[in-house]
């Protein structure tokens, strides 16, 4: 709040009201709702519903579809992190050192932000599909037969790589944005004591850009979770069968198409309490970032 | 290894005429070059291809040169009317993601810059309450509460309209938070020279700040557009009625026509209409580069 600030009352009231209103009807409502339901047992055809209290949880911790589903999860989120990271790292490093068409190379490297995640996953069906894949026939001269949406592993392959793919942008310009935010005189001090351009990286920058790799682990596991619905859905294609998914999916899966209410508000609490924990760690980040700048 | 001793090499040699090829600098352009490449490369072919006919597509896969039915594909893309009821098209879909971009876009800036100015700029007793109310939210992501908001909806009947489309998405505090941090950093002598010069605080707010906000606002304005057009799972949920449908959210309809027809499927037709929804948000991307890079960097710090 400002010193100086005006002492009206009705109107910062009226000001805060539609967004309140918002919250209120769109967030806190739904989100108590699927707490409290996550305690209930559903009646399959509408007619009422009996309070069950834990159980909905411990059924989750003894389905093993349902930890074979957050076992992959974990896996995907730590590939689609590594790889994104380390791609656009690697990008960062190099754009922030050309001068020539250093504005060219950061533009051509930056727009596929734009595209939606499900346009990226039907961009995935058609290089990864059998008939119109060049994906797939390059995997064939390599002798892998590879299948997509038949074989786990190879419909998981088709989702890391188009989730990497829409998530390396993001990643490169807060990388690029964190490189030229080192001060020059820093790069050049680091230039007379150590002549190796290898060690200088991870001895001097790399450090440096830790506060930004911090923030960015974040952001990356949220959209592993969280963001890349589009793609994974897509890529599916509405038939989950034998096939990989994510938590998120498998809450959407359950609500809507198994009318699982309870079990599937059990999941979601499960996974509010998830973000909650990356939420903590994210605050804490940024403290730590202010004392560091 | 040269490229390290190259800003000392110039200060303390003179110029030499013809400069040695630098291999590191290569080596960096075509990292650089591959990255571009990897990007670039899989939109070009899809709209390469999306220039052939099916059968083609179906037989030869994937194109990198143009073919000769691009009118053809774009013109049914836009215009044929498809779905189980025949009654939407591409141009219909477009319509339907602008306003979800713009509505999503504009809702957000106005609702969330209100709150964000009553929260910095008054003396309230519950403005540190408010201010927690409103950032709790940014804990619990849409896809998360997805079912009992849908359910929430449902109840108040605002399923299949264009309010229940946009205004749950805005139900979360990003450009409220960006506002206020940018709020703050504006200089306390603003708001005592216009409280000397008589201004109220609709006056300071409309007259002052929000001028002085403009490029923050563009910023915004241009992540939100494109957050709000690329919404997938919310209006999937949320439009069963097809005529409500947005372009990303006919990608599932038309991945579905790929994959269950017996026929060739449509792949010209449906390449087209990616591309369609590809276009409006990476035009504002690289038209207003600057501001969108400033506003994603320091918007989520």
């Amino acid at each position: 709040m400002k010193r100086a600030g005006f002492t009206t009352i009705w109107l910062p009231v009226a000001l805060l009201l539609p967004q309140l209103m918002i919250i209120a009807i769109f967030f806190y409502w739904p989100a108590g709702w699927a707490v409290q339901s996550s305690f209930y047992l559903q009646d399959p055809f509408g007619f009422g519903s009996t309070f069950v209290g834990l159980e909905n949880y411990t059924d989750l911790g003894s389905n093993s579809e349902y930890l074979r589903i957050a076992w992959f999860t974990v896996i995907y989120t730590c590939l689609v992190t590594f790889f994104s990271l380390a791609i656009a790292l690697l990008l960062a490093v190099k754009a922030d050192k050309v001068i020539r068409s250093a504005r060219t190379y950061r533009t051509l490297l930056m727009w596929v932000y734009a595209i939606a995640p499900p346009v990226a996953g039907f961009m995935g069906i058609m290089f990864f599909d059998q008939r119109t894949g060049p994906i797939t026939d390059a995997f064939q001269v390599f002798g892998w037969d590879y299948k997509l949406g038949v074989n786990y592993t190879d419909t998981a392959t088709a989702m890391v790589i188009a989730a990497v793919w829409k998530q390396i942008p993001v990643n490169f310009i807060f990388f690029l944005s964190g490189l030229q935010s080192i001060p020059r005189s820093v790069n050049e001090a680091a230039i007379i004591d150590n002549r190796s351009s290898t060690s200088r990286f991870w001895q001097v920058t790399f450090p440096l850009l830790a506060p930004t790799t911090f923030f960015l682990l974040i952001i990356n596991i949220t959209y592993a979770l969280f963001d890349t619905f589009g793609i994974i859905d897509t890529l599916l294609k509405g038939e989950p069968g034998n096939n990989p998914m994510t938590l998120v999916y498998k809450v959407y899966l359950d609500g809507f198409r198994g009318n699982d209410l309870g079990g599937s508000s059990a999941q979601s609490v499960i996974l509010m309490v998830l973000v909650l924990i990356l939420t903590v760690f994210q605050f804490r980040l940024i403290e730590r970032r202010i004392h560091y700048t | 290894m040269t490229e390290i001793s190259q800003p000392l090499e110039k200060a303390t040699t003179p110029k030499a005429r013809r400069k040695p090829i630098k291999w590191s600098v290569v080596g960096d352009h075509t990292v650089l070059i591959l990255g571009a490449i990897l990007m670039v490369l899989p939109v070009f072919m899809v709209f390469a291809t999306s220039s052939h006919d099916k059968i083609e597509i179906a037989r030869n896969g994937m194109q990198f040169g143009f073919g000769d039915q691009l009118a053809v594909n774009y013109g049914k893309a836009m215009f044929e009317k498809g779905g189980f009821t025949d009654t939407v098209d591409g141009s219909l879909m477009l319509m339907n993601s602008l306003i979800l971009g713009f509505g999503f876009a504009i809702g957000k800036i106005i609702i969330s810059m209100m709150a964000a100015y009553a929260i910095v700029y008054f003396r309230l007793r519950f403005a540190t309450l408010a201010f927690w109310v409103i950032f709790t939210t940014l804990l619990l992501p849409l896809e998360v509460r997805i079912l009992p908001s849908y359910e929430a909806i449902q109840r108040l009947g605002m399923a299949n309209t264009y309010s229940g489309l946009i205004i749950p998405l805005i139900a979360s505090a990003t450009g409220t938070f960006f506002f206020r941090q940018f709020f703050r950093s504006v200089p306390e002598e603003l708001v005592e020279a216009a409280r000397i010069d008589g201004a109220g605080p609709v006056k300071f707010f409309i007259d002052i700040l929000v001028p002085l906000s403009r490029t923050m606002i563009a910023a915004i304005f241009i992540i939100m557009f494109v957050f709000g057009w690329n919404q997938y799972l919310w209006p999937t949920m949320i439009t069963t009625e097809e005529s409500m449908f947005t372009l990303v959210r006919g990608i599932k309809q038309i991945t579905q026509g790929v994959i269950d027809s017996n026929d060739i499927p449509e792949f010209g037709q449906a390449l087209a209409l990616s591309i369609i929804a590809i276009i409006p948000p990476v035009l504002i991307v690289l038209f207003f580069q600057n501001w969108f890079v400033k506003g994603l960097t320091e918007s989520d710090k």
